[in-house]
């Protein structure tokens, strides 16, 4: 599904991607993990679109993207949700997955017609919310959301664009043990659905979640491997896991 | 079901439509002038905050295509065309075309250059009008005739004038409102609202954008076309920046973002003035305080203190 190669880029002197290797298989969730400054984010934007390698490529479903700005990728069925919220605050929650759904469906240049209730955003826009548990808050201002449900939003606006593989960027950032547990059943519910590559902080989920791990260290890949191996090779342990494993 | 809003709007129109009669009754006829002009100037703050509210673009040239539609009226009316049904379409078209140019540029850029660059556009138009000498220059040029639209309205005639100016204004606010709700406007305010959210969605803004951009000028190209006939005058003081600044102004006073604010603003901005000018000569001095204070206390517009923004 993702073939990363080779993939480098440089901030000054600061290698933040070091030639990496990464491949995605379809229906695989691919954790990424690495301490803080390894360059995930790095890593991320340049999946995403946001960020131009210096040189290597990204293969998406058998295309060459690495040219491809963020909203051709994104059309293309590479969805992400953002590790600081990123949702339209001054949007309904409801309004914000219509959107990600109207951005897949057709081009905009629509004037008259009244999206606000056009059936065909909004029911399938209710129905994801319902799914990922919002359902009663579908009204309500995003920025009126409490964090935990800004960051279910943030999936929601994802699926919302029927992606073929969801980047999903730290999506328990800054969360609570409860909305965290809620998060990890949300996210294994999905797990069976869709391809997946996930960032994260919390190795409860990570070891929870994945099929395999890649352990980032200062721009390279060092390893990836099944969690159990992962969580059984001494480099990672040195480089990352430290007292946690 | 009828809001409060719609209330409210409906006493507003109800009250323009019922002006001409009762100022003429009162020998007041200067009003209707006046209510004009605003109900012009309106349609050029409506166009406004079709990009600077709704769209976020900060427009600091906006005068440029009320300079643009009132010459066009003049150039022809200049040359013997005096049919309105020629003068007004070539008034929006070019309006729409300059934008379309200025916009292509100007859109790539944000913030401050943004600012900077459509004001350095319109600064161009406005040196452009001082040295068409042909047409007036620094001075400007007269209207020869107001616009002709034969069996349809006598713009000579104050009255009818008025109420087609207001049927027009009207109209643009039933445009926007309708525009911005539709799937276009949903795209053009969520990339006001989160730029980089709405490109990981698979929105591009800038076509977006730029169509706005277009259609806001073509509207205000409207508006100058009327402004030409409503002074009988044309100077190239309209597209200068005090008038791109005024345009920002009322938008900003009024309330961006929602369907009354340019509205309200262009109405209390030029009450205001035509009060003050009657007290004293140096009213600028006295509205100038003013205005930062209204910025200050009505964080949302005039049109704040009724009701909401939309969700």
């Amino acid at each position: 599904m993702l073939e990363v190669r080779a993939l480098t880029k440089r901030f000054g002197g600061l290698r933040a991607s070091d030639g990496i290797d990464f491949d995605v298989a379809e229906g695989e969730t691919h954790a990424v993990i690495g301490p803080n400054g390894a360059g995930k984010t790095t890593f991320i934007s340049q999946l995403a679109g946001n960020l131009r390698p210096d040189s290597g490529t990204v293969r998406f479903a058998g295309a060459d993207i690495t040219a491809l700005s963020a909203p051709r990728r994104a059309r293309l069925g590479l969805a992400r949700s953002f590790q600081i919220t990123s949702v339209y605050p001054d949007f309904s929650a409801l309004h914000n997955v219509a959107l990600a759904i109207q951005a897949h469906s057709g081009h905009s240049f629509r004037f008259w017609r009244d999206a606000r209730s056009d059936p065909q955003l909004i029911q399938p826009a209710r129905k994801i919310l319902g799914e990922l548990g919002l359902g009663e808050r579908s009204e309500v201002l995003a920025a009126n959301l409490s964090h935990g449900e800004q960051r279910q939003l943030e999936v929601a606006i994802a699926l919302a664009t029927s992606p073929r593989l969801l980047l999903l960027d730290e999506p328990m950032a800054g969360m609570g043990i409860e909305e965290s547990q809620r998060m990890i059943t949300l996210l294994s519910s999905l797990k069976r659905r869709h391809t997946i590559i996930l960032v994260e902080h919390d190795m409860d989920a990570v070891f929870r979640l994945a099929d395999r791990i890649s352990v980032l260290v200062y721009g390279r890949v060092v390893a990836t491997d099944t969690p159990e191996k992962i969580r059984a090779n001494e480099e990672v342990r040195r480089a990352y896991l430290g007292t946690e494993a | 079901m009828i809001t409060k809003r719609m209330l409210l709007w409906l006493v507003f129109v109800l009250v323009l439509v019922a002006l001409p009669p009762l100022a003429t009754v009162l020998g007041q006829t200067y009003y209707i002038d006046l209510v004009r002009r605003m109900l012009i100037l309106s349609l050029a703050a409506i166009s406004l905050n079709l990009i600077l509210g709704y769209g976020g673009l900060v427009s600091f040239g906006h005068a440029a295509y009320l300079g643009i539609g009132a010459y066009s009226v003049g150039i022809m009316s200049f040359y013997g065309v005096a049919s309105g049904w020629l003068q007004w379409p070539l008034a929006i078209g070019a309006s729409a075309l300059v934008a379309l140019a200025i916009g292509a540029v100007s859109i790539r850029t944000s913030g401050v250059y943004f600012i900077m660059i459509t004001l350095a556009f319109t600064q161009m138009l406005y040196y452009l009008g001082i040295s068409l000498a042909e047409f007036g220059g620094d001075d400007g040029m007269r209207l020869k005739a107001r616009s002709q639209f034969t069996g349809l309205v006598d713009l000579r005639d104050p009255v009818a004038f008025y109420y087609l100016a207001l049927a027009l204004m009207l109209f643009s606010v039933f445009l926007v409102y309708r525009i911005v709700n539709s799937r276009f406007g949903m795209v053009l305010r969520a990339a006001k609202s989160n730029d980089a959210r709405t490109r990981a969605i698979g929105f591009s803004p800038y076509p977006y954008r730029l169509a706005a951009f277009v259609i806001a000028g073509a509207m205000c190209g409207l508006a100058g076309a009327l402004y030409a006939n409503h002074t009988n005058y044309i100077t190239p003081g309209l597209m200068s920046w005090q008038q791109s600044g005024d345009l920002m102004f009322m938008v900003i006073l009024g309330g961006m973002a929602s369907t009354a604010g340019p509205v309200l603003g262009t109405f209390v901005l030029l009450l205001v003035e035509e009060v003050l000018k009657g007290w004293t000569e140096y009213w600028q001095a006295v509205l100038g305080p003013l205005l930062v204070l209204s910025v200050i206390f009505f964080k949302r517009g005039l049109a704040g203190m009724f009701y909401k923004p939309d969700a």
